[in-house]
Order: C-alpha cells, then sequence, then structure tokens
C-alpha cells in the first residue's frame, strides 16, 4: 500500500510532464500506424498475384523486426540526427510486418468462387478489388493494424535513448537514479502510462473494426 | 429454324505447359429459348468449354459469335453483364446483403435507384423467396438451396438473354436438388433463357436438356441430339456406357402416354345385360372389358369368369382405381399396370372419358421401335 501511495504522490505532481510525454509516444503510434498501415497495405495489394514479389516483401520486413531495437534506433542518427525522425523511422520499420502479413492473408483467405462469381458478372479488376476482395480483407487487415499500433507503444519507450520522447523518458530517468527516492516511481509511471495508453488504442481500433465491418459477415 | 444465339467456331484451347488441349476443337451452336446440357465424365472439359463462352477462360484460337456478332474482340467484362453465370459453389458475396448481391450487375450498368429496388423484389419471388424476409439478410444465414436460388436470381439481375450454369444444384442434396430443378424448369418455361447447362449427371443432363451434348475427352462431342434420341440411339459405345444400363428406364420419363397406341379394348356402356356383354366379349375375342357409365366414364374391369360367378353387372369384376392421362410420363403408366389387376391401365381425356387402355404390349412395342421416331 504504501508503495502505490508512494506512487500516486509522485504521479500527481507531474501531470504536466505526463500528458506532454504521453502526447508524444501517441504522436509516434498515429503516424507510424497510419504510414506504415498506407505502404503495407499497397505492397500487399500490388504483389497479390505475384508470389515472388510478396515473399520478397514479407523476407524484408521480417528482417526490419529481427533488428535489436537499440540498435535500429541508433543507426540511423548519423543521417537524420537525434530526436523524433530517427525513432519515427525504426518504429515505421518495426511496424510493417504485421500489416503486411495480415493484408496477405486477408486477400489470400477470400474465397475463390466468390472471386469467380465477381468476374463472372462482369466486375473489372478494380471492381472485384475495392468492392469485394479488401472489405472482405479488412478485419483481417485491421487485426494487423491493431498489433502494429501496440507494437508502437511498446517498443516507443526507448525513443527517450536517441532524445525521442515519449513516456520512456520517466523510464530512463528512473533506471538512471536507481536506487534514489523517487527512481522506481518514475519507472511505474512510464510503465502504467504505456498499458493505460494501449489499452485505449486497442479500444479504439476494435471499435472501428465495428463501424467499419457489417454484422454477420464472419460465417 | 431461327439462327442460332451462341455459336462456337473451331474453338480451341491449350494450357500454357500442358501438351493435351482442354478442348481440341469444338464447334457448337445453341438456339435461342433452349437448354443445352454439357454432360460427360470428369475432366472432359466441359466446364472450360462453359467458361469460354462468356469469356472466363480466353481461347487459344477459334471465335465466339453471340446472336451473329464475334464478341471474341469486344470487352470481356461488358460481355459477362450481358450473360448470367452461375458456379456450383454459388459464390455469394460475404458482406453484402441478398438485396445488394442480387443488384451486382444493375449497380454496374448504373440503373435508377427505385428500378433496382424494384427489381430485386422482382427476382426474389421469381426464384419463391418472400422479398420482405430476406432482403436484407447476409448470404450466411441461408440454406445451401437458398444460396442457390439467390445465385440465380443474381444470375437474372439485368434479363440477359444467355445463362450459363456450372453444375448449379451439384452440391445441394437430393431432395432438394430434385425441387430446385423442377422450380426452375417451371422458371424456364416462362422466361425462355437461353441456357447452357454442365452436369456430369446424366439423370440431371436428361431431365434439364432440350439438348444434351455427350462430351468425351479434349471437348469432343460424343453426340449431341434431343435426349430421348440419345437414349434410344446411343451414337457409339462411349455414349452408350457413359448413359450406363438403365437408359430405357430414363427415357420412361421423357415420353408420354400420348405417344402409345391405345388400345381399344371393348368398353361396354352400362345399363346392359349380362349375356350381351358376354357374347359382345366372345365376338370380339377378348377376356376383358371396361365398363362404362352413361358419361363414359371407366368404372370396372369385367371378366369372364366374373361375369359368369356374379348375377348383376354392379358388382362384377374389379374396380377401376387408376386413371392415367395422355400427358402422364411411360414412367406413371408402367407403375399403375404394375398396380393394375388385370396388367391394363384405362387412359382418360382431361374430362374422365375414356380414350382406351394401355397395355404392357403397346408400351414395350413404343420403346423398341423408339429408333424410328425422330
Amino acid at each position: 500500500m504504501d508503495g502505490i501511495v508512494s506512487w500516486w504522490g509522485y504521479v500527481s505532481t507531474r501531470w504536466d510532464l505526463i500528458v506532454s510525454t504521453l502526447t508524444q509516444t501517441l504522436v509516434y503510434v498515429v503516424a507510424v500506424t497510419i504510414t506504415a498501415g498506407i505502404l503495407a497495405i499497397t505492397v500487399g495489394v500490388l504483389t497479390r498475384q505475384h508470389v515472388f514479389a510478396r515473399e520478397f516483401s514479407l523476407a524484408l520486413a521480417s528482417i526490419f523486426l529481427t533488428i535489436p531495437s537499440l540498435a535500429l534506433f541508433t543507426i540511423f542518427i548519423p543521417i537524420v540526427g537525434l530526436g523524433f525522425t530517427p525513432s519515427f523511422i525504426a518504429l515505421f520499420l518495426y511496424a510493417i510486418l504485421p500489416i503486411l502479413r495480415n493484408t496477405v492473408a486477408g486477400l489470400d483467405a477470400v474465397d475463390a468462387s466468390v472471386l469467380e462469381s465477381a468476374k463472372g458478372v462482369g466486375m473489372t479488376p478494380s471492381q472485384v478489388l475495392f468492392r469485394i476482395q479488401l472489405p472482405l480483407a479488412w478485419p483481417v487487415i485491421l487485426a494487423g493494424v491493431r498489433v502494429s499500433a501496440l507494437l508502437t507503444v511498446g517498443i516507443s519507450a526507448i525513443a527517450t535513448l536517441v532524445a525521442g520522447g515519449g513516456l520512456g523518458d520517466f523510464i530512463k530517468s528512473g533506471l538512471a537514479r536507481l536506487p534514489l527516492p523517487n527512481s522506481l516511481e518514475a519507472i511505474w509511471t512510464g510503465v502504467v502510462f504505456s498499458v493505460l495508453l494501449a489499452l485505449a488504442i486497442d479500444l479504439g481500433l476494435r471499435f472501428l473494426n465495428r463501424l467499419t465491418t457489417p454484422v454477420r459477415t464472419q460465417q | 429454324m431461327s439462327r442460332p444465339l451462341i455459336e462456337l467456331r473451331n474453338i480451341r484451347k491449350v494450357y500454357p505447359g500442358v501438351q493435351a488441349p482442354a478442348v481440341a476443337d469444338l464447334t457448337l451452336s445453341v438456339d435461342p429459348g433452349e437448354i443445352l446440357v454439357l454432360v460427360g465424365p470428369s475432366g472432359c472439359g466441359k466446364s472450360t468449354t462453359l467458361r469460354l463462352i462468356n469469356r472466363m477462360i480466353e481461347p487459344t484460337s477459334g471465335s465466339i459469335l453471340y446472336n451473329g456478332e464475334d464478341v471474341t474482340s469486344v470487352d470481356p467484362n461488358e460481355l459477362r453483364r450481358r450473360i448470367g453465370y452461375v458456379i456450383q459453389q454459388v459464390g455469394l458475396f460475404p458482406h453484402k446483403t441478398i438485396a445488394e448481391n442480387i443488384a451486382t450487375v444493375p449497380q454496374l450498368l448504373r440503373w435508377p435507384k427505385q428500378r433496382i429496388r424494384d427489381r430485386v423484389d422482382e427476382l426474389l419471388e421469381l426464384v419463391s423467396m418472400d422479398p420482405s424476409v430476406y432482403r436484407d439478410r447476409y448470404p450466411g444465414e441461408l440454406s445451401g438451396g437458398q444460396a442457390q436460388r439467390v445465385g440465380v436470381a443474381r444470375a437474372l439481375g439485368a434479363n440477359p438473354d444467355v445463362l450459363l450454369m456450372d453444375e448449379p444444384f451439384g452440391a445441394i442434396d437430393p431432395i432438394t436438388r430434385d425441387r430446385l430443378q423442377n422450380e426452375f424448369l417451371r422458371l424456364q418455361s416462362d422466361l425462355k433463357k437461353t441456357i447452357v447447362f454442365v452436369t456430369h449427371d446424366i439423370d440431371e443432363a436428361v431431365k434439364m436438356g432440350d439438348r444434351i451434348a455427350i462430351l468425351r475427352q479434349e471437348s469432343r462431342i460424343a453426340q449431341i441430339d434431343r435426349p430421348e434420341i440419345v437414349l434410344a440411339e446411343p451414337a457409339d459405345e462411349f455414349v452408350e456406357n457413359f448413359l450406363g444400363s438403365g437408359a430405357i428406364l430414363k427415357s420412361l420419363t421423357l415420353r408420354r402416354v400420348r405417344d402409345i397406341d391405345l388400345d381399344p379394348l371393348i368398353a361396354i356402356h352400362e345399363p346392359v345385360h349380362r349375356g350381351k356383354a358376354l357374347s359382345l366379349m366372345q365376338e370380339a375375342g377378348v377376356s376383358t372389358a371396361v365398363l362404362l357409365d352413361d358419361k363414359d366414364h371407366p368404372m370396372r374391369w369385367i371378366d369372364e369368369r366374373a361375369l359368369n360367378r356374379s348375377a348383376g353387372l354392379e358388382q362384377a369384376g374389379r374396380p377401376i382405381t387408376v386413371q392415367l392421362q395422355p400427358e402422364d410420363t411411360l414412367q406413371d403408366a408402367l407403375s399403375a399396370m404394375l398396380q393394375s389387376s388385370t396388367g391394363l391401365s384405362v387412359v382418360v381425356d382431361g374430362r374422365g372419358k375414356y380414350l382406351g387402355c394401355c397395355t404392357i404390349e403397346s408400351l414395350a412395342s413404343l420403346l423398341i421401335s423408339n429408333g424410328n421416331h425422330k
């Protein structure tokens, strides 16, 4: 109990800092999810009939995800300097794979007979894509977007090491001062608000899924 | 003879990397308003042939004429909107309502909203589905039979002249299939569409087809003719084997009682004296006669033995329970004769008037002489 009371004391005197770092993290999530989403969905759609190109893109995106995050955040510093940009690039590269993989899987999962009849009624290839394939794949694609968004919340804590800001600031300062007073409280602040942000984003994307998917289509 | 609506001329289809052609050299014409059934063993190229007609598959060479116009060079999407297409797996769009599914082609053709709404309801009625119940449902809520009804309604969306059907009832349980086939034939008798229908089931082919084309490997036509002729006179051993042993029995469902030469037998009007009846029968040399009432309705079978035993004609012989009409099939006739005590069955017209008798011999002679009947 003492721990929670002292943590609450720490938090209640630092709302300004919490709001500003939370906002920085949220900006990362929104910017990364949108840009990586556009890129990954486009690549997934364009390569849907080219096995080699599709496998190549998936392999490349997988490689990004295997690079240790500490390294990926720092290797762009010589080119773009410190701050938001190198963090954004690293998070962007990480976020591609889940969305790309789900785009490919979602498009693949559309029943062959549905495509046959869509072509059979005289839809052009782009009508088949926009009226049939993408709407049917959408719930799966959106699930990939959710994974990427949550991934970004977690990994964006590293941004603090390249002066990129975000909730990681609390964790870093706490770690640096361990075991001085308020160090654990700082670390917990970073963790708790990251988790709360992740939960909120997850809830928001679930709601978006409900809004954009007609009822009772998953059979 | 009217001009064929669809003509395939020397169509050849070779898939890259495969030596044997899927379709070797096919020339085929389909008359307006007929159901032409393509039937053959699996892998004979019947589905490929069907898909060549709406250019789901492009032919390697040859030409396709639609209403006299060569369509091998027109926009295939435009062409497909003019041709209804029904497949075995139905392929309804799961994220669209039944109404939106049926409205697909009218929407592609940019019909006005109200006209599309009216058309959807009309088509749902046509396939015996209540629009107010089904309009806003999703395909996942339908049974297999209902889904295929919607599939047919979607294919009829913009009222095409031509319908291509690829084993449309193949994935449906036998009882529902039979009902759908009957409903579809009734529909077709009003709609008079030109239909090319693919199946591997010879019974379905015989039932549905105005003409059937029996295909062998590489989509070569082994025989193309009216089903009763194919059944009676298979062109070669391949066709004979494909028809199987029950060919004559299958043909029973195609021929009607009116094709039989009826035996007038001896018809005796009531009221008549017993001795008079006996002498009439002896004169004609028959042992069985039909007793009619004053309106020519057949009442009882009478024979010599029964007449000798009983006093009055009212109780002599057995009552006639089963009556045939000229529109009944020979299958009905056969089962009526097998049920009857005399091995005969009476045939009456629409008002119940006696026309004559159908005998096993007359049925057999019709089936044997089938071949000469063109």
